[in-house]
């Protein structure tokens, strides 16, 4: 099974092959409590670094997903549309929002290993 | 509900059903003549089917919609600490004023020359928003905050492409208000964020960074949401100038700063005034908004219609960019605005005197800074004081409870004062966000001051299942948020019990 990476914006990514599956975090979920939509990009749309490529809503907060590195859309979760409390029961799983085919492997370089992640939450207090 | 009582009542607490699960159909209040002998013209639009209006009589429903109104909680039953909104009481001269015949009945397409009056009331109006602020020219149509940031937004974009600009950024610092970064989303520029710094301000450093050719304006919150007036705005402004970019302020927060600050004195070029809070207009339920822009000079030619104008034969309404000599943009709104907030507006502000306007605000800090003194020692204040008109706690003195900002809110329910803004602004963690506005009397700050404290104690003292349970003594128990947001029951049916609850 490929590797699980992180960003500091509390998103993981598993790549295979050329595509990355990406999610938020189980801590980016529990901060933000019973998520209740989940706004997903088109399929085909192309991000680049940075960009805004979802909207999650909870109770208490909206926030953005941001696209970790460039790419195009290759597939959603559409599972979320009717059940977004997936991402608080499987944010790691099934909990997961898109897929992106990446357009650059250097920028793959930057993202957080498993250990690091962990020592930037804990930074967090 | 759980209940003991026969009647589902709770003493003076009334339980009541929807109105269509009373009464029966066919039963009326009125007794009308029947139709009499008619030729029926309405053919194939005939309705076949009941209509499903209730049929009460008019005792119970006057006690219907009286029981309902107890239930409410307004600025006028008690406290409504709720940050950001600047929930303080609506003077009844006000609402005498509004309810003058002569300014209540006008109908919007009235010949002008029959409406003299009021135009004369929407001049004097702009021209004291104008005076508070040291703006040029104003827009008074926008019908409320967010519709204003649009509007300003809007005038900005029209100036840089009058110049043949085509700027695309808009700067969003953490500090300012949520609908700040979709108001310019909606005009098509993207948002970039600027961080707070450590003292809970616009991270100046960061954005004389980024500014550059492509950013359009900035838009900032003064004082912004963290309840602090940002010190470095008159250096904000300057460097957004030189760089060719325009500075949006969010007047959301007005209140603190009225006869104190002239917006247009910071170097400020576009800001909307939040009628319905700083000037006293009912909201939250209770009015319309209104949003009326204030715009420096570089910005005012370009100002939407409709504005008033006053020539030797009267008062008259520039509606088209044809009729009019300068270069609006266009127009935001049908008609001229919110007429009657503007009528409570100057009634606000004539009552008050420029000096008074000077004290309410000068009160409203007071009264923030007030709370700020009398619950350091028991919640955790984000950032130190002194702050302006509110004053922002975060839930670190919660740490070691369990309880959460969401119980210690459900808690204040149960005292019967409407819970503080919460969880907003996102800067801190589990923010509590107060704003006791001019309104509050020394003896409901203190008695305020006293019971939040003995909440503080009671959670630090581990009485987590009373903070969970809460609210018991409201009307009903704690919504379940979660699944009223993600399976909404939008539309109640007959025989539909669920959806009542």
């Amino acid at each position: 099974m490929a590797e699980i990476k992180y960003t500091e914006e509390h998103e993981w990514i598993i790549v295979e092959g050329d595509v990355a599956q990406i999610g938020i975090t189980v801590y980016a979920q529990e901060q933000l409590g019973d998520v209740v939509f989940v706004e997903l990009p088109a399929v085909g749309a192309e991000f680049t670094k940075d960009d805004q490529a979802s909207v999650v809503e909870s109770v208490k907060a909206a926030a953005e997903v941001y696209a970790p590195f460039d790419g195009e859309v290759v597939e959603v979760n559409d599972a979320l549309e009717g059940d977004p409390g997936l991402v608080n029961t499987e944010p790691e799983g099934d909990g997961w929002f898109f897929k992106l085919k990446v357009a650059d492997p250097s920028q793959l370089e930057d993202l957080l290993s498993a250990e690091a992640y962990k020592e930037f939450v804990a930074g967090l207090g | 509900m759980a209940t003991e009582t026969f009647t589902g009542h709770r003493g003076l607490d009334m339980d009541e059903p929807l109105i269509f699960e009373q009464g029966a159909a066919g039963m009326s209040g009125v007794d009308l003549p029947g139709a009499g002998e008619f030729e029926d013209r309405l053919g194939d639009a005939g309705r076949e089917s009941e209509t499903g209006l209730p049929g009460l009589s008019e005792p119970q429903v006057v006690r219907h919609y009286l029981r309902l109104s107890r239930n409410n909680y307004a600025i006028d039953a008690g406290m409504y600490p709720l940050g950001s909104c600047t929930m303080k009481h609506n003077p009844r001269l006000n609402e005498k004023l509004a309810r003058l015949a002569g300014l209540a009945d006008l109908h919007p397409l009235q010949p002008l020359s029959t409406v003299q009056g009021a135009l004369a009331l929407i001049d004097q109006c702009a021209d004291w928003l104008k005076t508070l602020t040291g703006m040029d020219a104003i827009a008074m149509s926008p019908a409320a905050g967010a519709h204003g940031e649009l509007c300003g937004l809007m005038t900005i974009r029209a100036a840089l492409e009058a110049g043949g600009d085509g700027r695309a950024i808009v700067l969003v610092p953490e500090s300012a208000h949520g609908t700040n970064p979709a108001s310019a989303h909606m005009c098509g520029y993207k948002v970039e964020t600027i961080p707070t710094n450590g003292r809970g301000r616009v991270d100046f450093g960061a954005f004389n960074e980024r500014l550059g050719p492509d950013v359009a304006a900035i838009m900032i919150t003064n004082p912004n949401t963290c309840g602090l007036f940002e010190d470095e705005i008159i250096e904000i402004a300057d460097a957004a100038h030189a760089a060719g970019a325009y500075v949006y302020c969010d007047g959301a927060n007005f209140n603190a700063i009225v006869g104190r600050v002239r917006p247009g004195d910071l170097g400020i070029d576009a800001m909307h005034l939040n009628l319905h809070k700083t000037f006293s207009a009912p909201h939250g339920g209770g009015g319309p908004g209104s949003g009326p822009v204030v715009l420096s000079g570089a910005l005012a030619p370009f100002a939407p219609v409709p504005y008033v104008v006053s020539a030797d034969d009267g008062y008259a309404l520039v509606e088209s960019a044809e009729a009019s000599d300068a270069s609006p943009y266009g127009r935001m709104k049908g008609f001229h605005g919110q007429f009657g907030v503007f009528v409570r507006t100057l009634s606000y502000m004539m009552s008050m005197g420029a000096d008074g306007l000077a004290q309410a605000a000068s009160d409203a800090v007071l009264s923030a800074n007030y709370i700020l003194a009398g619950l350091s020692d028991d919640l955790t204040l984000s950032y130190e004081g002194p702050c302006m008109h509110e004053v922002l706690f975060d839930d670190r003195f919660l740490a070691e409870t369990e309880v959460t900002t969401l119980d210690f809110a459900k808690a204040m329910i149960d005292e019967g004062v409407h819970p503080m803004t919460m969880y907003f602004p996102l800067v801190v963690h589990g923010a509590l966000l107060m704003e006791p506005t001019e309104t509050e009397s020394l003896a409901s700050l203190d008695q305020y001051i006293g019971m939040v404290k003995s909440l503080a104690r009671r959670a630090k003292q581990g009485e987590v299942a009373a903070f969970k349970e809460a609210p018991r003594l409201a009307p009903r128990r704690r919504l379940d948020e979660t699944t009223a947001a993600r399976n909404p029951v939008l539309r109640w049916l007959p025989g539909d019990k669920a959806a009542a609850e």
